[in-house]
């Protein structure tokens, strides 16, 4: 247990050491989004169920920094461990693949929330959220949404052997499916064949039952998005853990 | 006494490559024993799979008794490994990699040791110091106290002193001698013969995957490695004029020099008069015992019969 949590506190140390690139930048970034597209999009986007367009940005951004950052956390970590050679020393241990998964995916879930309260932080005041209809739901969500991606980025980061393999993972995998899961607008302004598209998209469930936590309004039923995120959590966790055991790409 | 390191039938494919060939050896608690071979042999394989960051193709590797795949925790806890690599995790200092190495092994309040190791290491005035900023010696000894932090009883030395000053070189072995007269099993891979030579109880020689000398260092000196004979001519000599076996005997050749390696001091007589037939003019002779750079030569040069079918 002291083994798991010692893992799990470097890496929320080493995120934090550089906490300017792997915190702030990020929540620039989402404050940017909410600046220019609430500006330029503003009254002309439809909005979801009665809620401003600006505020219907809110959610959406901070889940797709939550997503991105918990993915960015263990991929990075672990492809730079592979790349300097310093995995060795994680390896020689006798940490079990499970307490390695639980460190990692911890580590990454922690680091999500804190972006996600970093932009909630900046972009609250400039918007009017009428409070947060669901606690619980956006709490379950957060959290899921969190360490799903901070599974897919250690699932990449074990696949990876450098760093533009991780690169092109993020680049044509994490990112289009962030951008086109909802974050800037409702489904329902979509035509209906990429209405059914965005329905095979996991990010999508994630950031609609995420807003559904804020606004209590959802594109679809909140517990058939818990359901979708929850069945993708468990296939993919199942897959990591079961190169991890078999030390895949890293025990040769 | 459960070895300290059970190696049995030892099998590592690489596709077309055969890294370990049928390798099956014991080391002893608490000796201090040599893993030699020249670069390619298996050594770095073996290790690897000693410490679970390779997977032996059949055969099975013990270490106190624990099975390095099935009882890999207990194994992991009994071996400390010095990797051959420099490497190091940049966000961190010295002190922290080796609280977070502590920590990996279970280990709390392990600050007295680490303190210990720092001091021994010469690295007490580094340990707030980031890793990024240590040159490579200092590197090289925050990764000898990495192997030590959690107070392995078997350590593992794959080339500590490569490409380390002579201060080091020493302190690091004074300390692993101290760790070695506490009890400690330590196996040592090194290209410095004369290292091996001095501080080893035992060796094995690797070549080709396979292990083509085991003995006390002492035995394999005094079967293998005979006597070395220079012969210094004054005039070049006609090498193919010698007889095959003196041919044989002859290792070196360069300036005029000719050194020998013998089986015993009765055939220096032989050789020099083979020399003298061959129209050599002897300008000096020198003769001496042979050390484990004969042996490591005679047992592993491309033209040795020993291993590596």
């Amino acid at each position: 247990m002291y083994a798991t949590w010692t893992l799990f506190l470097k890496e929320i140390r080493r995120f934090w050491k550089v906490g300017v690139q792997t915190v702030a930048a990020p929540v620039m970034t989402a404050f940017l989004y909410l600046l220019i597209f609430g500006h330029a999009l503003s009254g002309r986007a439809p909005s979801l169920g009665g809620v401003e367009y600006t505020a219907f940005l809110v959610p959406g951004l901070i889940m797709m920094s939550v997503l991105q950052n918990a993915f960015a956390n263990a991929s990075s970590s672990l492809i730079q461990s592979k790349v300097m050679g310093n995995m060795v020393f994680l390896l020689l241990t006798p940490l079990r693949p499970i307490q390695i998964f639980i460190a990692y995916v911890g580590a990454a879930i922690v680091r999500g929330v804190v972006v996600g309260l970093g932009v909630l932080l900046c972009t609250v005041w400039f918007v009017d959220m009428n409070g947060i209809s669901h606690v619980v739901w956006m709490l379950v969500f957060l959290l899921l949404g969190s360490a799903l991606l901070g599974v897919m980025g250690l699932l990449a980061g074990i696949w990876a052997e450098k760093f533009d393999q991780l690169a092109t993972f993020q680049n044509f995998i994490i990112m289009p499916a962030t951008f086109l899961s909802g974050v800037f607008y409702s489904i329902h302004s979509l035509p209906n064949f990429w209405q059914k598209a965005t329905h095979l998209n996991p990010f999508f469930y994630m950031i609609d039952g995420f807003r559904y936590g804020f606004f209590g309004v959802s594109d679809v039923n909140p517990w058939l998005s818990l359901g979708m995120v929850g069945v993708a959590l468990v296939l993919v966790s199942a897959l990591t853990l079961v190169l991890l055991a078999r030390g895949y790409k890293m025990r040769y | 006494m459960t070895p300290a390191i059970q190696v049995n039938q030892l099998v590592k494919q690489y596709s077309e490559l055969t890294a370990l060939n049928q390798v099956s050896f014991e080391v002893k608690q608490g000796e201090f024993f040599g893993l030699l071979g020249p670069n390619g042999a298996g050594k770095t394989t073996l290790i690897s799979i000693l410490a679970g960051l390779a997977r032996a193709t059949s055969g099975t590797a013990r270490v106190m008794g624990f099975d390095v795949q099935k009882d890999y925790p207990q194994a992991r806890r009994a071996l400390g490994v010095v990797p051959q690599e420099l490497s190091f995790d940049p966000f961190f200092t010295v002190h922290e990699t080796l609280k977070w190495q502590s920590g990996y092994f279970g280990i709390k309040n392990n600050q007295a040791w680490i303190d210990e190791l720092l001091e021994h290491l010469g690295l007490t005035d580094k340990a707030d110091v980031n890793m990024r900023a240590l040159s490579g010696g200092m590197k090289r000894r925050v990764l000898v106290a990495q192997a030590l932090v959690h107070r392995p009883k078997v350590i593992i030395l794959d080339e500590p002193t490569a490409g380390v000053d002579v201060e080091l070189r020493q302190s690091l072995w004074a300390f692993i001698s101290r760790l070695h007269r506490e009890g400690h099993t330590i196996i040592l891979t090194t290209h410095y013969l004369e290292e091996a030579e001095q501080l080893c109880e035992r060796i094995a020689i690797l070549k080709k995957g396979e292990v083509v000398a085991l003995d006390r260092t002492s035995t394999l000196l005094q079967q293998l490695a005979g006597v070395r004979l220079v012969v210094k001519t004054h005039n070049e000599l006609n090498l193919d004029a010698l007889p095959a076996e003196i041919q044989a005997m002859n290792t070196q050749n360069a300036n005029k020099r000719h050194n020998f390696t013998l089986n015993n001091a009765s055939q220096v007589e032989q050789v020099l008069a083979s020399v003298r037939m061959a129209g050599g003019e002897l300008e000096d002779v020198l003769v001496s015992q042979a050390d484990l750079e004969d042996v490591f030569v005679k047992l592993v040069s491309p033209t040795s019969l020993v291993g590596g079918k």
